[in-house]
């Protein structure tokens, strides 16, 4: 080799940091692509289930029984114009579903699949989560103030303030998980629920779950809590003025949150990767593996696409109401509660 | 330990570029098959169909200033009782560190129970 291509690797950063960031780069891939391929089918199978339970077919025409319907609606919005409305910032009003985007992927690299299969094994990983998901509403806020309408601007205050409101409902059930399981490494969480049905936080900390999932689909802005983007009202809500793919990236952002808070609720709530039977079985299937987190998280997106069919929408200030007045009082009594039953009562055992 | 935070930060950069790539995909596309034909009402702000009148940057009710502030408060407090959760079960914290929670909580709720009672929490 020459001398002054060995001159020049001098200037470039260590070869082992190179080699660090690649490995880094190609299991990031690993975890990135069936996320996306997920979040593209999840629309998919929300217009189908929510078809069969109205007693339609849902989208049968693209490929056999609408199988290739993502990808048609993906190749539709990228070719469709994006508009850029003349009073909007212009800069703020393309950042913002950047902004949404980024954080709904970005926390998918803390969540541990099994015990081995986890990108960033780290101690902060459920902080981690708190911190980075709580940026996605900057996204909606500013995508609301750029577009410089007032439907957008009315839905990004409504939005703000509920996606607040519940994460506050979200942030004080993970205390009850974390007295439970003493640690914020969610791998560490899900290995305190091992040991059968029996041994998840479902049962101890059931309300919270119930506190924690239904926030959840606050969070997202899901129906019934959807005032946010109600049609009827203010029409699209904060992407009113979003089109193509604009439009479609803050699309994706809400269904990767969606998965998200089911994964999360599965790994904090129904054991993750842990089998209902235990360990100890001796038939593969029914051991533990990432299998049973895929399965737990399927069922409480199928419940997210069900109360979409189900549930008339609330009005704000029954949201409101529910946020702060129920749901924000439990979650403090239960706190209260696990302490003084750890503390003060020999029944401390059921929560550990 | 620090190594571990590399792929977070790859996974950051890629769920931002994957958006701001998106972004531009449809821009080139949609550029490239000309059918970006912008127009003034086209560009102008969505309003049913009329023109818009009055600034969209309107005032807007007071009541989500609150809530905003009083989210700061209850974040902050959630933030405290993050580590505290954590090192409940060890037994240097124990009883102490379950007391003197028990009195910051309390605090707060009186807290919250004054701003119920004022009427902060509601939106009819």
């Amino acid at each position: 080799m020459p001398e002054w291509i060995l001159y020049l690797l001098d200037f470039l950063p260590d070869w082992d940091w190179l080699h660090v960031l690649l490995i880094a780069l190609i299991k990031v891939v690993a975890i990135f692509i069936p996320l996306v391929v997920a979040v593209a089918y999840l629309p998919y199978a929300e217009r189908k289930i929510i078809g069969y339970m109205q007693i339609r077919i849902g989208p049968n025409r693209v490929g056999p029984r609408g199988w290739l319907q993502p990808i048609a609606d993906a190749l539709k919005l990228i070719l469709k114009e994006i508009i850029v409305p003349t009073k909007s910032n212009k800069y703020l009003f393309i950042l913002a579903p950047i902004l949404a985007m980024g954080p709904a992927i970005a926390v998918w690299s803390v969540i541990p699949f099994t015990d081995t299969l986890v990108l960033a094994d780290i101690n902060a990983g459920l902080l981690f989560v708190l911190a980075v998901s709580s940026i996605g509403v900057y996204g909606i806020i500013i995508a609301g103030w750029a577009s410089n309408s007032k439907y957008a601007f009315l839905s990004a205050m409504r939005a703000s303030a509920q996606i607040v409101s519940y994460e506050l409902a979200m942030g004080f059930a993970l205390v009850t998980v974390l007295m439970a399981a003493g640690s914020l490494n969610l791998r560490e969480i899900v290995l305190a629920q091992s040991g059968g049905l029996t041994n998840w936080y479902l049962w101890p900390l059931f309300p919270m779950f119930m506190v924690y999932f239904i926030s959840g689909v606050a969070e997202t802005n899901r129906a019934p809590f959807d005032v946010a983007e109600g049609e009827s009202e203010i029409v699209a809500g904060f992407h009113v003025e979003y089109s193509g793919m604009t439009f479609a990236v803050f699309f994706l952002a809400e269904y990767a949150n969606m998965i998200l808070i089911a994964t999360l609720t599965s790994l904090m709530f129904l054991g993750g990767w842990m089998s209902p039977f235990g360990a100890a079985s001796d038939i593969i299937i029914l051991g533990d593996g990432i299998h049973w987190l895929l399965l737990k998280t399927s069922f409480l997106l199928f419940f997210f696409l069900w109360f979409r069919a189900t549930f008339p929408r609330y009005r704000y200030d029954q949201i409101m109401r529910l946020g702060w007045k129920v749901f924000l009082p439990l979650t403090i009594f239960w706190i209260v509660f696990m302490g003084v039953m750890m503390f003060l009562t020999p029944w401390g055992y059921l929560f550990h | 330990m620090l190594e571990n935070y590399i792929p977070i930060l790859v996974f950051i950069a890629v769920g931002f570029m994957f958006g701001a790539m998106l972004i531009m995909f449809g821009k080139i596309f949609s550029k490239l098959l000309k059918v970006d034909r912008p127009g003034p009402a086209k560009l102008s702000p969505f309003e049913c169909g009329f023109d818009e009148f009055e600034d969209a940057r309107m005032k807007f009710d007071v009541r989500y200033y609150l809530v905003a502030i009083l989210f700061i408060i209850f974040d902050l407090e959630i933030a405290f009782l993050f580590p505290w959760a954590i090192v409940l079960q060890e037994e240097s914290v124990g009883m102490f560190g379950f007391v003197s929670m028990m009195i910051f909580l309390g605090i707060l709720v009186i807290g919250f129970i004054y701003e119920w009672t004022k009427g902060a929490l509601e939106w009819e």
